[in-house]
């Protein structure tokens, strides 16, 4: 098997890579793939959380790296979808623990026994960011319908260009239709015209998300949420599924969540 | 990299690229980071001549090869070394290179490749050397050019593109420019959607006009009367 390696970045931080990762990680094991995600993000480790898996870790991504400890013994098995895995960061070493020849390493036996290997990229251009970038088959860049973080994408895909990786492709996370609409925020087009960049999803603001987070559990396995079913809609795409960006002014009510069961999402 | 950027300067100059070397920093160190800086942007330098700029550094004849060596590999040939250490240019002769006293206090209008011993027409037939980027340049790209500068693509925020001569932009211009870098108040400036963060021609400096632009046509900036005129030229 030849799992295929997508790292998820953006530049800046807090705009929702680690939420991206772990609902794609969710999408992608729901359609039957084998799915393992990395939080290379040592230091300020969070995916764990996010997954809800934080009480599991016995070893992580340090230890496999020097050898304390192997590869399956570090992975941790999420509790609903036994295809889905989790290589946690270290949360007591700093981003030098590991470096981008490491994680090609890693990635290439990871490929054997994987369709996909979800690497969630830290914040920043600096180590952290090379070792998630160096075994990138697909990059996706997520980022918010503002200024700066916009800017930073911008940065970032110049990096990953200069890198020879990609092409990326574009997340756009937490649009508010509404914002849009008056003039008030960055619309979908602005950004794409800045970026030049095709856009695989866009995700709007959605305050399951947070509770989802806080509560361990994907937002995406939420039948009701219309940013669940966006990051579903993601996974298919990475599958090569052609799946149509959603209509994101659709009112939110019945025969949405009925759609959306037929979704099967 | 703004470290990295002190250590180094590629510049497009006439007959190829001028590469400036920190005269202080370890050696290894600014080789190491040539080659990253080059390897970044591997297709772009190759087949380039290269003129090295290494001021009053010692540099022994096993450096300087290795430096000609570590050029080879990426498919740039080593021509001339600029160098006011005597070791530097017996190195260089030593190794069939061309040798000038590299001299710092000269203005960059007049790049030191423009030798007198190459055989050069005088510029008013030739035009001045001018660098092409064929992309987008990206936040965090900065352009440096002896000549003129021109640009296919667009020009993002962040980026910024600084020239002796003329920088045209075919394109969108959202980045900072600077026309006329070494005071030529003659430069100008082009684009097909002129919205720069900041433009720059000599000493003048304009920003774009807050709000929502309409009818965006090509543009050029240029100055008059000691102010930057942008004229629509649609």
């Amino acid at each position: 098997m030849a799992g295929k390696a997508v790292t998820i970045t953006s530049g800046k931080g807090g705009v929702g890579k680690t939420t991206a990762t772990a609902n794609l990680g969710v999408s992608l094991a729901g359609l039957g793939k084998k799915v393992v995600v990395i939080d290379a993000d040592i230091g300020l480790r969070n995916l764990d959380v996010i997954m809800g898996l934080e009480n599991r870790i016995v070893y992580d991504l340090v230890d496999i790296v020097e050898g304390r400890s192997k590869l399956r013994q570090a992975m941790i098995k999420h509790k609903k979808f036994t295809n889905l895995h989790l290589i946690p960061a270290a949360q007591t070493r700093d981003k030098m623990a590991v470096s981008p020849t490491d994680m090609i390493e890693l990635a290439d036996k990871l490929r054997e026994d994987f369709d996909y290997i979800l690497i969630d990229s830290p914040a920043g251009i600096e180590r952290g960011f090379r070792n998630a970038l160096a075994p990138a088959n697909e990059v996706l860049i997520v980022t918010n319908p503002e200024i700066s973080a916009v800017r930073d994408a911008d940065r970032i895909i110049g990096l990953i260009e200069a890198a020879n990786k990609g092409p990326s492709k574009l997340i756009i996370n937490r649009l508010k239709t509404d914002m849009v609409k008056k003039g008030e925020m960055l619309s979908a087009d602005d950004i794409i015209d800045i970026l030049g960049l095709s856009v695989i999803g866009i995700i709007p603001e959605d305050r399951y998300v947070l509770s989802a987070s806080n509560s361990g559990v994907p937002v995406t396995l939420n039948s009701n949420s219309q940013a669940g079913a966006a990051f579903a809609n993601i996974a298919r795409r990475l599958t090569g599924e052609d799946v149509p960006l959603m209509n994101l002014d659709e009112n939110r009510g019945f025969f949405w969540r009925i759609a959306r069961l037929f979704e099967g999402g | 990299m703004t470290a990295q950027d002190e250590l180094i300067a590629i510049k497009g100059v006439r007959d190829g690229l001028l590469i400036s070397l920190s005269p202080t920093e370890k050696w290894q160190t600014v080789a190491d980071q040539l080659a990253a800086r080059i390897d970044e942007q591997a297709d772009f330098y190759a087949g380039a001549d290269v003129t090295v700029q290494l001021d009053n550094r010692p540099v022994p004849k096993y450096e300087l090869s290795s430096l000609k060596a570590l050029l080879d590999r990426r498919g740039l040939t080593l021509t001339m070394v600029l160098s006011s250490s005597d070791t530097t240019r017996e190195s260089a002769a030593a190794l069939d290179l061309k040798t000038k006293v590299g001299d710092q206090t000269r203005p960059p209008s007049m790049p030191e490749s423009r030798s007198a011993d190459s055989m050069l027409i005088s510029a008013e037939e030739t035009g001045t050397a001018g660098v092409l980027f064929r992309r987008t340049l990206r936040s965090g790209r900065t352009i440096h050019s002896e000549g003129h500068v021109v640009v296919i693509g667009d020009v993002n925020p962040g980026a910024k593109v600084i020239a002796a001569g003329d920088i045209i932009v075919w394109g969108k211009l959202r980045g900072t420019v600077h026309a006329g870098a070494d005071g030529n108040e003659a430069a100008i400036v082009c684009a097909l959607d002129m919205n720069p963060n900041q433009l720059r021609i000599a000493s003048y400096i304009v920003t774009s006009p807050p709000g929502k632009r309409e009818n965006i046509v090509p543009e050029v900036a240029f100055i008059r009367d000691h102010h930057i005129i942008v004229e629509a030229r649609g």
